[in-house]
């Protein structure tokens, strides 16, 4: 089955990805991206939803409901304002979860 | 000790030595299971860690040359030249089995294979800045999708281990010492009850042997 990938985030981070052929969805008022991450996941149009890391945090309650299925895949990446380290200490978060304590990222 | 509430019979014996061999054996595979599981996610959380900190980085470059860009054009300029795309990018999904875990692999199909032909707009009234901008991200393409599929399979596989180590800790602490617990409190019971059979049969056999033949066996 072919999908597409999506971007959510401020229009500034994330209107080049518009270039590569992905499907952006710019979005600046904080309160309206559970509903349109929810909408976007649950359309079941989109493999992977790329979301910039102030986004990925706004949206943990509804993310979770997608964490056991194969797709969306729900990966955080930074935006154009400074990396927050989300993405590593959510892998860091993985770590610890399977191994009982972060051997990886510890140092 | 604690030992479960059965009664102390025969029949019950032998289910209890069914089911400990039952538990002891999918003790050792689920043991099994979590040893390969542990070792491929340590090799694809490795290998997410490098991938991350690579996309992170090649990110923020792209991200840096959107920002000249948009310091040499005008916004209006910039939005209208990105805004009707060339591009378009279908990811087959499909699914690999590792260890009865369900792991997605993404393969990228593009409208066009040209790398020269995503620009989305013309040379003449844009910066060069934006084509570096633009050639950068669709060069990272191949590894953000790749990161997606590696970072969702580390996710899937850590709940996954997780489930399997409460397994393999429950049967190996609990379920097991608890089936060898009840299994020597039920044999101890069938041997007292034996013992305590026979003391009676002796004693029964005496009482008659005297009331016969005025005889005591002592």
């Amino acid at each position: 089955m072919a999908k597409n990938i999506a971007v959510i985030g401020d229009g500034e981070s994330i209107k080049g990805f518009s270039a590569i052929g992905l499907d952006i969805f710019p979005c600046d008022d904080n309160e309206e991206i559970p509903r349109l991450f929810r909408r976007i996941a649950d359309s079941d149009n989109y493999g992977i939803i790329f979301m910039t890391e102030e986004m990925f945090a706004l949206a943990e309650k509804e993310r979770r409901r997608y964490e056991e299925k194969i797709t969306p895949a729900v990966i955080p990446i930074p935006g154009v304002k400074a990396n927050s380290g989300i993405g590593t200490k959510r892998l860091s978060s993985f770590v610890e979860q399977a191994v009982g304590s972060d051997i990886i990222f510890n140092n | 000790m604690a030992i479960m509430n059965v009664n102390p019979t025969r029949m019950q014996l032998t289910k209890l030595k069914k089911q400990l061999a039952t538990a002891v054996r999918g003790h050792k595979m689920l043991k099994d299971k979590r040893d390969e599981l542990m070792r491929q996610f340590l090799d694809l959380v490795r290998e997410n860690k490098e991938l991350r900190e690579k996309v992170e980085k090649e990110l923020q470059n792209c991200n840096s040359h959107f920002v000249n860009a948009s310091a040499v054009m005008s916004k209006e300029a910039l939005d209208a030249s990105l805004m009707s795309p060339k591009q378009q990018v279908n990811i087959k999904v499909s699914s690999r089995n590792v260890m009865s875990v369900e792991i997605p692999q993404f393969s990228a199909n593009k409208r066009t294979n040209d790398s020269g032909d995503i620009f989305p707009y013309g040379f003449a009234f844009t910066s060069f800045e934006l084509d570096d901008a633009v050639m950068s991200l669709n060069e990272l393409l191949p590894d953000l999708i790749k990161l997606a599929e590696i970072e969702k399979s580390c996710e899937l596989m850590s709940s996954e281990i997780e489930k399997t180590r409460r397994r393999v800790n429950s049967l190996e602490h609990v379920m097991i010492p608890r089936y060898q617990d009840t299994i020597k409190y039920i044999s101890m019971k069938l041997e007292e009850n034996d013992r305590s059979s026979r003391t009676r049969l002796m004693k029964v056999k005496d009482m008659l042997l005297d009331k016969a033949h005025n005889y005591s066996g002592h």
